[in-house]
């Protein structure tokens, strides 16, 4: 997996709520084979584009300074719906490393760790503080997210503490595979199967 | 103190603390399908990670192909490659696979209870969201992502950290033309989308305790649309009665040892929960949504809601407004509508089927109006046809479709039109789901037919 440790940058306010993922990624293109790296050109489309394909000035990845931002900002519960790993993967095909908000859909919230991309939860009146201070100094304001200290430091200097679980900050920091992690508990795991096998052999068929 | 359903099913799979509130979980069942699940083999074996337990591991392709007539993989060309290395990687370690064509083969969330492969008491994961469904046979299902997938493949494992117990009760009768469609929407529309981020919910009240197996699917199914990747409810007599005898339930002296466990599993009285919610059927009217999020819900007799009674979510329900093309304050009911969706794993199975052919039989759908019927399952579309339901809507003018995925999603080039309102019995009302441009109304089966009889959206208590 991908290290993540800190990262500074514009931060995009998409401030809306229920990002889904469909709307980051369309189902379409996760049946067509463009793989996990091709996604980027994209995400967002729905919103990125018109109908005849060309840009819409009215969104926010599409204007200055938000271009290449590293960092989303949104409201509450982005990343809700669909399971679709591909919605990640597109977000860092374009360059997200990380999205503040309030709180993320639950599955897309895993696959993030699971890539690479750190999912800050703050509370809403920080999320909008930021927005506003980006706004009020383009192309001068900065955002960090600080995974080591578990801190944001806003464009004019606060910092925000977030919360992430101590497992998955130490996953993140070292860059560390979960399958290689589990593979060391194996005999825990054939143990289990075994005393499982007599107390519910209906399982195992 | 006691315990709930959800903390038995989670302590008895625990196989290690992992530290820091996490756990390393017992995968008891791995599905499959063709959007996530040949990929994840793929992956899983090029990183080099066979299969380590593939008689746990089912496999059906529901959601990339057509469900024309007479389909096969090649009539959608794009999901074509994906059916392929399905069963190149399923072939090649034994996994069971139902294909095109065969028995078993359906959407994913009905495959499982269908052929007894969704058992209570077990843990269940599959790369799809709406693997919530599976709570309904009193099993601990989750929705994962494809790295997951790929962590199951090669270990039969997940890393867990446990969320918070939310307990629901539906309490009373369910009124005239209410479904457990109803039921769920109802809530959803109640608590919103992100009530249930964090949680494990388990739905109980007597309304739940009377409802057919089938049913409790569905209630299920939406849970993730409140938020919750797993949603539950206790096995009982309905349960095993449902269960027993299909494919890959126990048989026989298994079967009853089998009944016996589960028989421990419901909730203790004395069980507490994070949160709880009670809701009063009586008060509940079959329902409809009008905007863009499965919350923006109203019974149908109700009028559209006005934004400016939104608080923080008047932006929101303004956009929902505006893609949808309708004004606040007007009825819903008459609202014209263009296409008519059944199926889905929410509302695909037999029961829905003959609900909504109740409201069909002897009437004819409105001219301007393209009415699908898509069965979940293969066994499901033989069931209907066995009992006269195809011709049923075929007279009406409706379309009797191959099972799958359909127009739930769009990803098999079966799509609502832009700009077309649609009247559907899945589960997604997202701005794009059915197709860029396509306006969805999320409602029950019943609701559904009546809609397409009437041409707009009606109130199915009027048929
Ligand atoms: S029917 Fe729809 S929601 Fe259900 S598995 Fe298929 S695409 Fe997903």
């Amino acid at each position: 997996m991908d290290k993540f440790t800190k990262v500074t940058g514009v931060a995009a306010p998409l401030m809306r709520q229920n990002v889904d993922t469909d709307l980051i990624i369309r189902i379409e293109r996760l049946v067509d084979n463009v793989g996990r790296e091709g996604l980027g050109p994209y995400a967002f489309e729905q919103i990125r584009f018109k109908p005849d394909g060309s840009e819409n000035p009215d969104c926010v990845f599409n204007q200055e300074p938000y271009r290449n931002s590293p960092i989303i900002l949104s409201r509450e519960n982005f990343g809700c719906g669909s399971s679709r790993e591909g919605a990640v993967w597109a977000l860092k095909g374009m360059g997200i490393k990380a999205v503040i908000a309030p709180y993320f859909g639950d599955i897309f919230n895993n696959n993030c760790f699971q890539n690479g991309i750190l999912p800050v939860p703050l509370p809403i009146e920080d999320v909008e503080q930021l927005a506003d201070e980006m706004k009020a100094s383009p192309g001068n304001a900065r955002v960090t997210v600080d995974l080591e200290n578990c801190v944001v430091i806003s464009p004019t200097g606060r910092t925000i503490p977030f919360k992430v679980d101590a497992r998955r900050q130490h996953a993140m920091l070292n860059g560390l595979d979960d399958i290689a992690q589990t593979k060391a508990n194996q005999d825990k795991i054939e143990a289990w199967q075994a005393a499982d096998k007599s107390a519910r052999p209906w399982v195992w068929l | 103190m006691g315990k709930a359903l959800f903390d038995k099913i989670w302590d008895s799979h625990v196989i290690t603390d992992l530290g820091n509130g996490f756990i390393l979980m017992h995968i008891d069942r791995l599905l499959l399908h063709d959007m996530s699940g040949g990929k994840a083999m793929k992956e899983a074996i090029e990183k080099g990670y066979d299969p380590v337990q593939p008689r746990l591991i089912y496999a059906t392709p529901d959601h990339t192909m057509s469900t024309k007539p007479g389909r096969t993989e090649k009539t959608h060309p794009p999901g074509e490659p994906l059916i392929k290395s399905m069963r190149e990687t399923t072939g090649k370690y034994g996994i069971k696979l139902f294909d095109l064509g065969q028995d078993g083969n359906g959407i994913v969330h009905v495959m499982g209870p269908e052929q007894g492969l969704t058992l209570p008491g077990t843990t269940l994961v599959c790369g799809d969201s709406h693997t919530s469904t599976h709570g309904g046979m009193g099993a601990l299902a989750y929705g994962i992502g494809a790295s997951e997938l790929v962590h199951v493949i090669a270990t039969q494992t997940m890393v867990q950290r446990k969320p918070k117990r939310f307990r629901v009760s539906f309490d009373g009768k369910l009124q005239p033309g209410v479904t457990s469609k109803d039921m769920i929407l109802h809530l959803i529309g109640d608590v919103g989308t992100a009530a249930g981020t964090g949680f494990a919910v388990e739905y109980a009240g007597s309304a739940v305790r009377a409802l057919p197996v089938e049913a409790r699917l569905t209630l299920c199914n939406l849970t993730i649309e409140m938020g919750a990747r797993t949603g539950m409810v206790a096995p009982d007599d309905t349960t095993y009665e449902y269960l027993h005898g299909r494919d890959y339930a126990p048989k026989d002296a298994m079967w009853d040892r089998a009944v016996a466990y589960w028989r421990t599993l419901p909730t203790d009285p004395d069980a507490e929960f994070d949160r709880e919610h009670t809701i009063d059927m009586a008060k509940v009217a079959p329902q409809i949504t009008w905007g863009t999020s499965p919350e923006h819900v109203i019974a149908v007799d109700r009028a559209i809601p006005d934004p400016a009674m939104a608080g923080d979510k008047r932006a929101a329900w303004e956009a929902a407004l505006q893609y949808q093309g309708l004004e606040p304050g007007k009825p819903i009911e008459g609202t014209k509508v263009d296409w008519v969706f059944i199926g889905s794993c929410t509302n695909s199975r037999i029961t829905d089927i003959r609900a909504a052919a109740e409201i069909v039989k002897g009437r004819h759908k409105a001219e301007h109006v393209t009415a699908w019927v898509v069965p979940g399952s293969e066994r499901i579309k033989k069931q209907a046809e066995s009992e006269g339901l195809d011709r049923v809507f075929l007279d009406a003018g409706f379309e009797w479709r191959e099972p799958g995925c359909s127009m739930c999603l769009a990803s098999n080039g079966e799509r609502v039109p832009p700009g077309k309102r649609s009247v559907s019995t899945s589960n997604r009302n997202f701005v794009g789901r059915q197709g860029p441009g396509a306006r969805t109304h999320l409602a029950s089966p019943a609701m559904a037919a009546a809609a397409a009889i009437k041409g707009a959206i009606a109130d199915v208590r009027k048929f």
